[in-house]
């Protein structure tokens, strides 16, 4: 069952849940008695004093600023004693005026012996009519949950994507040709697009009402998030905790449901709200940060994620641009230490990604149960620009003991970009410089490593401006996009910018960082490397006129360099292959960085949309031109369970596995193969059948009107064609006599 | 495969056509000139002038006798293929958008636009074969208005006084011309336009092009879709390759979007589809533009496609064609 969710009345098979809506408009009916206040503990009077306590009470509320008037008040009589009953019933013209007379007077001490009690009609009479018999509520049947990680267990190992294309989400398996199927399809699942978690245990859907997630073989509804409008979300990376944001500030209306899972009247006019997945309930709201003295009305482009994420998901941070860095601690969501860090100045900053050492370690810390002796911290760079008689800065922050581990000074610097290798082993920031003259742009880029005493520093001078950088994953190389293009900065239709790729290594004996290959004058603009290292694509996006992949694997020769340690410098870099898919949009690896999907987005343009999937050489596995095709993801895994060990064995031990592999493949190969000839000999059989009766339908129809049977017959033969050719080559004329 | 290029008309094509014998070719464009071939060189044998209007489209009888022609100068003509003269001119309020021969070539059925406050009208009309052929009922013989989506493309079925229509909404019906009356129909046969309409051989099933970027085969009697064939283009034309079991498809984005597009991306090609697997055996290229008519020789030995370009190109099967057996052994009804 999905994780127990407040709406009791919510039903497995009802896609979308309209009872927000329903509650938002559902209209009171109005019996026109709220504005009557029924006051108790009056002095029982008979008839003659009527008129002066009825004064004397208008007076008391009018002085505590509920002016009544005698006329107002409706004394009911017992008829046998000829006295008062002891209460009155007051109307007090509106609801708005009866509430606050309520509140103004209830428990008001009369005189000695009198104190008002004042309730609303409705109310007494809403008790009176209540049932009195006690009903106990039924104990909802235990369901047991799926396991939300079961497409992990596999049989095939294969691994699953989700296509979102018109109205239609389908997730796939994703194996061999003869093992993809469609795992899961629903029309209308999202209303926006969809998206997964960080590790894949969630599939996300947005609707207008709010988010949706789903997990488990049969794609139930797990939680839901109800924020309206809802525009972009973030999942924590270890999938505790969503990020969502709308472009419409947050409205409370009166009638919506109340309890932890839904806005309060405070979070009013925010636009990001954190939610707990598991519980499903609301933790904070904010509003999108602005900038000091902006316009509000100006639009700038937000960044997104507006909070990011520590990689334990214990604290979250924002950037408060030019002052400060709030950091929050989870699940309180309280600001840590109570005040933010302030930094004069501050642009940008990011977290330090924990590599699979940290993370064994914390693993064994807790199933230990003891903390470690040291933990480590989470760490934080962040980076300042040049103010006045100050250089640009860039700081490594320990968190949250606050402690600045590094610091470096940089000058002309007209922007940074920090970019963390994903096991936080590496930090590199991209500086884009400027000559004195501030008329050409240069860039450097500063790479700190992390996991040396003191954070050396290397520096790599650039002519050329660098329009991408990324990290080769739990890898020492780096590959860069740079360009000296006149073109560059204004792009206009038909233009392709020339770029030069460039790969960079550690040279682990002098450490620092060399140039492996350079690839120069390519259109490529995009680089992927998979999410294992070694091989990466160089794609052309976004082109109207080229749209090129390259595939490279940089270990190419990696068997033989085991041997001979000493190995010439690059020599491992190897072009495999080449392909093409025109108008493509977006490059993913699939998990494992065995396969690589490429599709064209009709929401980008709507020529030729859809998708492929290459394998790591580059060659194309499957190919779907689809019209308003949207969306491709591939499901995210978790880490490996295996230890080191374990996949070290596993590597020794391959070619055992593969001899496996191989005879499955070939099986199955002649099973398709078979089985395509069967399908295509049904097709046709089924075709000659129809065909016969056809004809034997026609020559009856014409038989009947009494027509010769012979067309058809003649259609067949071949006509020759006799072209006769003259050639004059002599005329005379004799006269004969 | 030999190509010819035909480059007689100044304007894009709107149809060509093979007599029975398949030794001629007709073609018709917005140039408002029709051309007739030699199909086996490319030689012009002659033109048919007269009309003062793009020719939509033109029809020829099984004995290369008459050939009727619908303009948007709002005429019907009736020619004599021998020596070109035009024999017989029916005037109506909007243009013919469509004609086709029955098969004992008595009858003629033509469909004319819905425009200007006029309904869109069938119309059939009696072909007198005496004589020289000049005196011709000025009355059709019978006409009715289908009601509901335009009639883009008609033909006559192998079932007298039946005709098939394809209609701008996707739907294809079989009309009574007696009564007018719609006597099966099939509302979904395509999302988009109907654009062509061949028929087999001997009528018992036809191939519709769409713009929904599919063709379709169906049965004649019921309507039933057969096989469908899904391409990633708008389709103008589509058509069957006789003795060899595949389906010729043409089309190309619309010719309004073409400035704005590279070739590559216009998929101006002609594709061959097997007609039994449905599936994509290969593509011919050569034109710039979008193709907008395709016919096959009535023997299956060449083909010709028309295009916006204004050229119709002739292609000659290699020996190959016949000999390959892309999918092994199977024997295949035509």
């Amino acid at each position: 069952m999905a994780v127990s969710n407040s709406t009791l009345h919510h039903t497995f098979d009802d896609e979308l849940d309209f009872t927000d809506i329903e509650s938002k408009y559902h209209v009171d009916l109005d019996d026109g008695l709220d504005n009557v206040i029924v006051a108790d503990g009056i002095p029982i009077i008979d008839k003659s004093k009527l008129e002066k306590l009825l004064a004397k009470i208008a007076k008391e509320f009018t002085r505590k600023g509920a002016a009544i008037k005698p006329d107002d008040i409706f004394v009911p009589w017992d008829n046998a004693s000829g006295k008062s009953k002891g209460f009155i019933f007051i109307d007090a013209g509106s609801a708005d005026a009866a509430a606050f007379a309520i509140s103004a007077m209830h428990g008001h001490p009369f005189d000695s012996k009198h104190t008002f009690l004042l309730n609303r009609f409705t109310d007494i009479e809403q008790y009176a009519n209540m049932d009195e018999t006690y009903v106990e509520p039924k104990t909802e049947d235990y369901h047991p949950k799926e396991h939300l990680r079961a497409w992990l267990a596999d049989s095939l190992g294969r691994d699953q994507y989700v296509t979102y294309r018109g109205d239609d989400v389908e997730i796939h398996w994703h194996g061999k040709s003869s093992q993809c199927e469609i795992a899961y399809s629903k029309k209308n699942w999202t209303e926006l697009y969809a998206s997964w978690s960080p590790l894949g245990t969630y599939f996300a859907t947005l609707f207008r009402q709010g988010v949706r997630l789903w997990g488990g073989p049969s794609w139930e509804p797990q939680q839901r998030f109800a924020h309206p409008l809802v525009k972009l979300i973030d999942f924590s990376p270890a999938e505790n905790y969503v990020v969502t944001w709308s472009h419409d500030p947050i409205a409370v209306h009166p009638n919506l449901p109340q309890g932890p899972e839904f806005f309060s009247p405070e979070d009013e006019g925010n636009n990001i709200a954190i939610w707990d997945i598991k519980s499903g309930h609301l933790l904070r709201t904010f509003p999108t940060s602005l900038l000091e003295g902006e316009d509000p009305l100006v639009k700038k482009q937000m960044q997104w994620p507006a909070l990011k994420w520590s990689a334990d998901d214990k604290f979250v941070a924002r950037v408060t641009p030019g002052q400060q860095i709030s950091v929050y601690e989870l699940p309180s969501m309280g600001l840590h230490d109570k005040k933010s860090l302030k930094i004069e100045g501050v642009v940008d900053f990011e977290w330090c990604p924990h590599g699979d050492k940290d993370k064994d370690d914390t693993d064994k810390a807790a199933k230990s149960g003891k903390a470690p002796k040291k933990a480590k911290e989470n760490m934080l760079a962040y980076w300042t620009p040049e103010v006045a008689n100050q250089p640009a800065r860039v700081t490594l922050l320990e968190f949250p003991s606050r402690r600045i581990l590094r610091q470096k000074n940089l000058f002309n610097v007209t922007e940074c970009k920090l970019y963390w290798q994903n096991h936080g082993d590496f930090l590199c920031v991209k500086v884009d410089r400027h000559t004195k003259t501030k008329k050409s742009i240069f860039c450097n880029l500063e790479i700190f490593r992390v996991r040396e005493k003191d954070f050396p520093v290397e520096v790599v001078e650039l002519k050329d401006t660098v329009t991408d950088f990324s990290w080769e994953p739990k890898g020492e190389r780096f590959a860069i996009v740079s360009s000296s293009d006149p073109n560059l900065g204004n792009p206009g239709p038909g233009i392709t910018i020339k770029t030069d790729i460039s790969f960079y290594q550690l040279d682990r004996a002098k450490n620092d960082f060399k140039l492996l290959r350079i690839l120069a004058s390519r259109t490529s603009n995009t680089i992927r490397w998979s999410p294992r290292g070694r091989h990466v694509v160089l794609a052309t996006v976004g082109s109207s006129t080229k749209s090129e992949l390259e595939f490279w694997d940089l270990d190419f020769n990696s068997e033989e360099r085991r041997e001979g340690q000493a190995v010439e410098w690059g020599a491992g870099i190897q072009h495999l292959g080449s392909a093409d898919h025109y108008g493509v949009t977006d490059v993913e690896w699939d998990p494992s960085g065995r396969y690589l999907a490429t599709s064209a987005s009709a929401w980008r343009h709507t020529l030729e949309n859809g998708y492929a999937i290459w394998d790591f050489r580059g060659q194309e596995i499957e190919k779907h031109i689809l019209d308003r095709f949207k969306q491709f993801i591939w499901r995210p895994r978790p880490r490996s369970l295996l230890t080191k060990e374990q996949q070290r064995q596993i590597r020794r031990n391959l070619k055992e596995y593969s001899r496996a592999f191989d005879e499955e493949d070939a099986a199955e190969e002649s099973n398709v193969s078979a089985e395509l000839i069967a399908h295509r000999k049904r097709l046709v059989d089924e075709w000659n059948a129809w065909r016969a009766r056809c004809k034997r339908d026609i020559a009856d129809e014409k038989r009947s009107r009494g027509q010769r049977l012979d067309s058809g017959g003649g259609d067949g033969e071949k006509e020759e064609i006799e072209e006769w050719i003259d050639d004059v080559i002599e005329q005379i004329e004799e006269e004969v006599d | 495969m030999r190509p010819i290029l035909l480059q007689g008309h100044e304007r894009s094509l709107t149809q060509i056509k093979f007599n029975a014998e398949g030794d001629l070719l007709f073609s018709c464009s917005k140039d408002h000139i029709i051309n007739v071939w030699f199909s086996h060189n490319g030689e012009r044998l002659g033109t048919y002038d007269g009309h003062n209007g793009t020719v939509w489209t033109i029809d020829v009888d099984s004995q290369s006798r008459f050939l009727v022609s619908g303009s948007a100068d709002n005429q019907l003509r009736l020619w004599n293929v021998a020596n070109g003269k035009c024999l017989y001119v029916w005037e109506f309020p909007t243009a013919v958008k469509r004609v086709a021969f029955n098969d004992d070539d008595e009858s003629v059925v033509c469909i004319t636009e819905q425009r200007m406050g006029h309904q869109g009208a069938i119309r059939v009309f009696k072909i007198n074969r005496d004589g020289d052929g000049t005196d011709q009922p000025s009355e059709p013989e019978y006409m009715f208005n289908p009601v509901g989506s335009k009639a883009t493309v008609c033909a006559f079925t192998y079932t007298p006084n039946l005709i098939l229509t394809g209609h701008e909404s996707g739907k294809v019906a079989l009309f009574d011309i007696v009564t007018g009356s719609e006597v099966e129909n099939n509302e979904r046969a395509h999302m988009d336009t109907v654009t062509d309409l061949q028929l087999s051989p001997d009528r018992s099933y036809f191939l519709t092009s769409s713009k929904d970027k599919t063709a379709r085969l169906h049965d004649t009697k019921t309507l039933r879709v057969l096989k469908t064939y899904t391409t990633e283009t708008p389709l103008n034309s589509a058509s069957l390759a006789p003795n060899r079991p595949y389906v010729l498809l043409g089309g190309g984005q619309e010719a309004m979007q073409v400035t704005t597009t590279s070739l590559r991306q216009g998929k101006f090609e002609t594709r061959f589809w097997h007609k039994v697997l449905e599936e994509e055996v290969g593509r011919v290229k050569g034109h710039f533009g979008p193709i907008n008519t395709i016919a096959v020789h009535p023997v299956g030995t060449c083909y010709a496609s028309g295009g916006e370009d204004g050229f119709v190109r002739v292609h000659h099967f290699d020996e190959s064609y016949f000999r390959a057996k892309p999918y092994g052994d199977l024997d295949i009804e035509d």
